[in-house]
């Protein structure tokens, strides 16, 4: 793996900007821990259940339709599951890509499994070289990991006391997060073709489709780069 | 689990820990799978390619449904909805990250506080 000392020879600008977007990318992220560990407990899970799923399952989206299915009762077990792992599946079409651009074996391959999510994924390929996405990954991943897990177990020790995150606008925030993450990448028209077609089948399928599913088929957007060699990275 | 076993339906309890176990580790072996793909089956110019617009397409996606769904899936138009515009003709300005996210984040409060979305 890139040593902490390889980051050092990355342009300096760069290099602070992808801090930057790491730690307002993890805070944001943290916020909704605070909900997560809130929700989790009203679900009907003890403190140490809400924080295995934080620290063992950690993707947001699925912990969210896990608590929130599970809620419903025992019965509703497999519900839950099936819910969560289609929620994860995009995770293991960013491997895909991040494998490459990582380049890490045996227990960093492990680590940067577990801590690929869509943050740490928007922040590595928001970057223009390889060394700042590797900083980008790895500095999200970790950040996110930390502050998810000591919020969640806020979240479900003193409740929700910061409210709804969507009053002070953090679903916004991070929708606006991903789309400048996304921006950099939207340089010519078949990576604008991709990301459009890929918004336009995933809004399309989601009323008819379960949560998670939409996402995953509008990643067909990118046999659009078959042919094309523009779209991804040089 | 003691607590689990001292409680009269310690059979529950327990099942509510696999559920999570299991939902965990299928979330976390979808991870690693995707990592373990042999990297000669993804180093053809053309899988390249694919894989680097993968990303692309799924954060795309991403943020259409988080933007521009609600209950069910349906589609909506709201408070998020002008969020994202206004973000987008942020970056048309060349505004820095930070400032992209916090005008996304007062838009969609601000809305809401006035009640118009």
């Amino acid at each position: 793996m890139t040593s902490a000392a390889d980051f050092g020879t990355a342009d300096p600008g760069a290099r602070r900007a992808v801090v930057r977007q790491a730690l307002s990318v993890g805070v944001a992220t943290g916020a909704y821990g605070v909900s997560f560990g809130a929700l989790a407990v009203t679900a009907g899970l003890s403190t140490w259940q809400a924080m295995v799923l934080s620290l063992l399952m950690f993707t947001g989206g699925s912990q969210f339709a896990f608590v929130g299915i599970i809620a419903n009762g025992l019965g509703a077990a497999p519900a839950a599951i099936a819910a969560s792992s289609m929620l994860g599946i995009r995770n293991g079409l960013y491997a895909l890509e991040l494998t490459h651009l990582l380049g890490v074996r045996g227990a960093r391959r492990v680590a940067a499994a577990h801590l690929t999510i869509d943050e740490s994924t928007a922040v590595a390929v928001a970057q223009r070289e390889e060394l700042t996405s590797r900083l980008g990954f790895w500095l999200t991943g970790v950040t996110v990991f930390v502050l998810w897990n000591l919020t969640t177990l806020g979240g479900t020790l003193v409740g929700n006391l910061i409210g709804d995150p969507r009053t002070y606008g953090l679903d916004a925030a991070a929708c606006a997060a991903f789309t400048a993450l996304l921006w950099p990448r939207l340089r010519n028209r078949d990576a604008v073709a991709i990301a459009v077609l890929g918004a336009v089948v995933a809004v399309v399928l989601s009323p008819t489709m379960p949560p998670g599913i939409p996402v995953v088929a509008a990643a067909a957007a990118c046999l659009l780069a078959w042919r094309s060699p523009k779209a991804a990275r040089s | 689990m003691p607590a689990g076993l001292a409680q009269p339906e310690g059979g529950a309890v327990v099942s509510l820990w696999t559920a999570i176990l299991v939902a965990a580790l299928v979330a976390f072996g979808t991870k690693l799978a995707g990592h373990l793909v042999p990297a000669h089956l993804l180093e053809s110019p053309r899988v390249r390619r694919i894989t680097g617009a993968l990303p692309i397409a799924l954060l795309a996606a991403l943020v259409a449904t988080q933007a521009f769904t609600g209950p069910g899936g349906t589609f909506v138009l709201d408070a998020r909805a002008v969020a994202v515009a206004v973000a987008v003709v942020a970056l048309l300005l060349r505004a820095p990250f930070l400032v992209v996210v916090v005008l996304g984040a007062a838009t969609a409060a601000v809305l809401r506080a006035l009640g118009w979305a």
